[in-house]
């Protein structure tokens, strides 16, 4: 195997945590505004893709009058391709908990809860096991903080902030209109922070050795590290944490099997990237002044010249029908609808044309659709459609 | 008392009769019934003193929330993208010919139950599936025939574990 030195390899979320009570009773001392100040400057930003600045959500929460507050951690990890979350629960727990705890400090929260998707139902006992045993040190140094597990049963939409506190209020699992945003009214219309696992895992890194040691990895707009997970058409499929801001050609070179005819960044809601434009994107969050940034929750699927693309776009409409909640027109008849459409060209039934129908369709969902779910299926049908045109038609 | 109303009651019991507590009861009784019952949602109505339409609205949102008789065992294969690149077709295949069902279906002996399910989180040990809460990774059509045995001998041997 080539040796890339453009990737540059990481090792934070799995350093051992055994220094998990240090950290939380060190934390737990400093005044909140410190501790959002820290967080803020480290330019943490949501790691479960959609990247909003962490710190900056604390505050907003910290800053609302409430005798109740929550704090969720959201371990409804469905996104196809992803699967680092899962790794992070297994390995470093109290990481997780850590961070949560110090969250509750920061504003005001004395209730926590990780709502953890059906799938990872096997991941309970242990988790449990490593909840009480932080339960049990909270209460030696007088924290009042107590977190439980809240169980999803199989609703990828869950994952998306307001439908998970639908579920956890026991109600289907519809997205909610926003503005009031989860820090001013979330679960149970309460001020309620919630981040995604690896987010939280990596508040407990800055926790540790400071937002300095974090902001000094990545590249601008872009600080720190991430989880990927990679899978598809690799030698070496796996979880590994990189700086963020690598270019996809470097990523490519380091993990694709010489034949990386495309790679699918952020999951079936993110981009397809073709071969030709591997050299101009990066992967990051928005803001980047040259070429493309793509922001992703850490999915890097790669696919290899053997494979129709035609497969991998009806694979992924028919997971998106499948998991449309069902609430608005847009993404409930417009995933039907582009599903059907595709096999219709693809048969000869329909005529070349008709893509070029269905790719305004997908950009009404973009504009139309009641949340994210919705809203990023153009993502991926644009981006296959456009540069695999032929594919999709012969 | 009917079981169904004995287990329904003795969640609420356990979870408390708050609508928040609706899907762990839900939860529970799929556990022990293995799907939900017209009576045993009325049941779960009565108890949190909410409308049958709602627990009945919760109930049919989930796709792990089973609303006919499911067999002792469900298997879930994974079908998006990475586990259908890597060979699922092949090893549910190897499931039907073995089981003679079809996805969808029960054993005629109550012992096993076929589905098809989205991303389980496991695409770098593609393919994989899910037996009730246990996962296999790395699937082929041998080894997964090698696992249905198992399945197959402790079912025999009466174990009592359901999950």
């Amino acid at each position: 195997m080539e040796t890339n030195y453009q990737l540059k390899r990481a090792d934070f979320i799995f350093k051992n945590e055994n220094d998990w009570k240090e950290v939380l009773k060190k934390n737990i001392n400093r005044p909140p505004h410190e501790l959002i100040n820290e967080l803020i400057s480290s330019e943490l930003k949501g790691r479960g893709g959609a990247g909003f600045p962490t710190g900056l959500k604390w505050k907003l929460s910290a800053e609302v009058k409430s005798d109740i507050k929550y704090v969720i951690c959201n371990a409804d990890e469905g996104e196809p391709g992803t699967f680092k979350d899962r790794e992070i629960l297994s390995l470093v727990p109290f990481k997780v908990l850590t961070a949560m705890a110090i969250c509750g400090h920061v504003v005001g929260a004395k209730e926590g809860y990780i709502y953890l998707r059906g799938e990872y139902f096997f991941l309970k006992p242990e988790l449990n096991k490593a909840i009480s045993e932080f339960e049990h040190y909270c209460k030696e140094i007088n924290l009042d903080f107590t977190i439980r597990i809240f169980m999803g049963s199989g609703a990828y939409i869950c994952g998306e902030e307001t439908a998970l506190f639908e579920s956890m209020e026991g109600k289907r699992g519809e997205p909610r209109n926003k503005p009031p945003y989860p820090a001013i009214s979330g679960y149970m219309n309460k001020p309620t922070v919630i981040n995604n696992v690896e987010t939280l895992a990596h508040a407990y890194t800055i926790f540790t050795y400071g937002a300095k040691r974090f902001y000094d990895l990545g590249v601008q707009y872009s600080r720190g590290t991430k989880l990927f997970s990679v899978s598809g058409d690799t030698p070496k499929p796996g979880i590994y944490e990189l700086e963020l801001g690598m270019s996809l050609t470097d990523f490519v070179n380091d993990f694709g099997d010489g034949d990386t005819k495309a790679v699918q960044v952020g999951g079936a809601s993110g981009f397809l990237v073709p071969r030709k434009r591997f050299a101009e994107t990066t992967i990051g969050y928005e803001g980047k002044l040259i070429g493309i940034s793509l922001p992703t929750g850490g999915s890097m699927m790669l696919f290899n010249s053997s494979r129709s693309m035609f497969n991998v776009l009806d694979n992924y409409l028919e997971f998106f029908r499948e998991e449309s909640c069902g609430q608005c027109t847009p993404c409930r008849v417009g995933c039907q609808q582009l599903l059907k459409g595709i096999k219709a060209v693809k048969t000869g039934e329909k005529n070349a044309q008709h893509l070029d129908k269905l790719l305004r369709l997908a950009e009404t969902m973009q504009f139309t659709a009641k949340c994210g779910l919705g809203q990023s299926v153009a993502n991926s049908f644009s981006s296959i459609v456009e540069n695999f045109r032929e594919e999709m038609i012969y | 008392m009917n079981t169904s109303a004995t287990l329904v009651k003795n969640l609420a019991d356990q979870y408390g009769r708050s609508r928040n507590n609706l899907l762990p009861i839900l939860q529970g009784v799929v556990e022990q019934e293995k799907y939900l019952s017209e009576s045993s949602m009325i049941e779960i109505a009565r108890e949190l003193d909410i409308p049958a339409s709602e627990v009945y609205g919760t109930a049919t949102f989930y796709s792990f929330l089973e609303h006919k008789k499911m067999g002792r065992y469900i298997i879930r294969i994974c079908k998006t993208i990475t586990c259908s690149m890597k060979g699922k077709n092949q090893v549910l295949l190897a499931i039907q010919d073995m089981l003679k069902i079809d996805v969808g279906e029960t054993t005629p002996d109550g012992t096993f139950s076929l589905l098809q399910t989205n991303c389980l989180g496991f695409c770098h040990k593609a393919p994989t599936m899910l037996i009730n809460n246990d996962v296999y990774t790395d699937l082929t059509p041998e080894k997964v025939r090698g696992i249905l045995s198992q399945y197959l001998t402790k079912n025999k041997e009466g174990g009592q574990d359901g999950n």
